[in-house]
């Protein structure tokens, strides 16, 4: 059995339209809904399934960011992950931290809890990056799954359906090994009330980056974030007749 | 007098710098034909400065490297032909650049945000100890990136501190490379990569015959509002008239109506078309991530609240069983 490690960040909720602060450094977070990035709560429902199924014997969820994160871990715990690990970072520093600091994190815990599969979200949606399941898989030297809409665990081997730019493919890779998750592998579980009580009981152990050895000084200076450019407001046609006259007066008929 | 000495100095030295510059581009193929969006990356390479080399690894190389080799400007084309990339694998392939990597000390390492760079990329980074760009739209100088954040709702400038650069770069926002006036010479790069962590086993392609989404000059996408996959038989005719290519929302995709891979948006493909025809789509944050760089953005859609109404240059509000057919047959 499987002792499986999921990786969780909390993020600006997914239906929140975000607002960049005045001064252009980043996007106002303060007072602003915050949930588990979706991929993430992929990730966790897949872990618990293989828990129901007798594959995982212990999942343990982990999220680095400042004292907030903690709910999302709690979320994963009313999920169904057994323990958490919250890897404290001071705001000031978590503006700067990035993939790369997560990924070597993720790679020391897995080493001490002598973790077989890693999961994660394929990518979180406030940076976009996509990174972290690819490098945290580097730091080990294990295979990667990313993009993984279908999961099947043999003895020493995962048989994972990839979703890539033309369809699907799949790939063996050995255990133990990182999965990151597409969003049609399953479809999240709602935790009841019930469980939510219940994960209050459940133990979040708590570190910081220098217990685990791990660097977090920046990689990259933000110079700046702003609004997109904003698009002309366009015009509402009559008919198909109207629409018509509009393509061929654009040249695309 | 002082000041224009410094910007005398500047220049040279950032001209110094240039010249010490070196970027390895490396190329997405499928054994058969370049990916388009290496034509994209070498525009961006360009864009760096610097010399430029081409990494084709794959298990049948020759159409992709001859085809690159006509790339105006390259310094080489490498060329790393084994039954050890079958597949592509990220596992395979990232001992090779970075041996590539060791033998010429690139100042930076480019690929396109596709699926093959997405994957590959960040693994080279993290052996390389480097923090990675994803999907970078604009290059303001050799350090210094332009990418989209949340859902492209901001747009973040960055400079990236770490000595090798490792950047994806966005498709749609690069020009094609024309791939004319280049004859660079291919080398041969020998070296044993086969690794046992992965091992490629299928795949599954979706066929079609018309323009592939990403590089499309028009998009027809259809969402929820399309009710059933059949349906979708009514953007295909329309897509056929028009020599375009037929994408969908997420709502459409989950529903079934399509396969997964013609999703545009955050998390499927980044379009930036001529024409994009939205039908049937209310225009979630994360759709309008996938297609709001679009030229000129058409909506039908019968309800007048939707969203998508907000980013459209035209809009039609009709119902969509309707208006299409009828768009389709005057045409």
């Amino acid at each position: 059995m499987a002792r499986v490690l999921v990786g969780v960040k909390r993020v600006i909720d997914y239906a929140v339209k975000i607002r960049v602060k005045p001064d252009k450094k980043g996007v106002v977070t303060d007072g602003v809904k915050h949930s588990m990035n979706p991929f993430d709560e992929i990730a966790v429902e897949e872990a618990v399934r293989m828990k129901e199924k007798k594959i995982a014997s212990e999942i343990i969820a982990v999220s680095c960011g400042p004292a907030q994160s903690q709910e999302v871990i709690r979320t994963a715990l009313a999920m169904g992950v057994d323990k958490g690990i919250h890897v404290e970072i001071p705001a000031a520093e978590y503006e700067t931290l990035q993939p790369i600091h997560v990924s070597k994190i993720l790679a020391k815990i897995a080493e001490k809890e002598k973790i077989d599969l890693i999961i994660v979200g394929k990518q979180a949606i406030d940076d976009d990056s996509n990174q972290t399941a690819q490098m945290t898989a580097a730091v080990l030297d294990w295979p990667q799954a990313t993009f993984a809409s279908h999961i099947e665990k043999g003895d020493k081997e995962l048989t994972v359906k990839r979703e890539v730019d033309g369809g699907m493919e799949t790939i063996k890779c050995k255990i133990p090994a990182v999965i990151s998750a597409d969003l049609r592998l399953n479809e999240p579980r709602y935790a009841t009330l019930p469980n939510i009580m219940k994960a209050k009981k459940k133990p979040i152990a708590k570190m910081t980056p220098k217990d685990l050895g791990v660097d977090i000084s920046p990689r990259i200076e933000i110079v700046s974030v702003e609004d997109p450019p904003v698009r002309q407001p366009g015009v509402i046609l009559p008919d198909v007749d109207a629409l018509v006259g509009k393509l061929k007066e654009g040249g695309h008929i | 007098m002082f000041s224009t000495c410094t910007r005398q100095v500047s220049t040279q030295l950032s001209s110094q710098l240039r010249r010490l510059q070196s970027t390895l581009i490396i190329a997405e193929h499928n054994n058969e034909a370049l990916s388009p969006i290496t034509q994209n990356a070498l525009t961006a390479a360009k864009k760096l400065g610097g010399e430029v080399t081409v990494l084709v690894a794959g298990t049948k190389c020759g159409p992709a490297a001859e085809a690159v080799a006509k790339c105006n400007g390259l310094a080489r084309v490498l060329v790393a032909e084994s039954d050890a990339f079958n597949g592509f694998t990220a596992e395979s392939i990232t001992p090779l650049v970075l041996a590539t990597q060791k033998q010429f000390n690139f100042t930076h390492i480019v690929a396109g945000a596709s699926a093959f760079g997405k994957a590959l990329l960040p693994r080279v980074a993290a052996k390389l100890d480097v923090s990675p760009v994803s999907d970078v739209i604009d290059i303001k100088s050799p350090d210094t990136f332009v990418r989209s954040v949340y859902a492209g709702n901001a747009i973040q400038t960055l400079t990236a501190k770490d000595a090798i650069k490792v950047i994806s770069i966005r498709g749609t926002s690069f020009e094609a490379d024309k791939l004319e006036g280049g004859s660079t010479a291919t080398e041969k790069v020998e070296g044993s990569y086969s690794t046992d962590l992965t091992t490629f086993v299928s795949q599954e392609l979706s066929k079609s015959d018309r323009p592939e989404l990403s590089g499309a000059k028009v998009v027809i996408s259809g969402g929820r509002g399309m009710k059933s996959g059949d349906n979708f038989k009514l953007l295909y005719d329309l897509a056929d008239k028009m020599g375009a290519a037929v994408g969908a929302s997420r709502a459409a995709v989950d529903a079934g109506f399509v396969a997964n891979d013609l999703q545009v948006g955050q998390t499927g493909k980044i379009v930036a078309p001529d024409l994009y025809i939205a039908v049937g789509i209310s225009g979630a944050i994360q759709h309008l991530a996938g297609m709001k760089d679009s030229k000129t953005i058409v909506a039908i859609n019968k309800d007048a609240e939707a969203p998508i109404f907000q980013v459209s240059d035209y809009g039609l509000v009709a119902d969509l069983f309707k208006a299409v057919p009828e768009l389709t047959g005057k045409l």
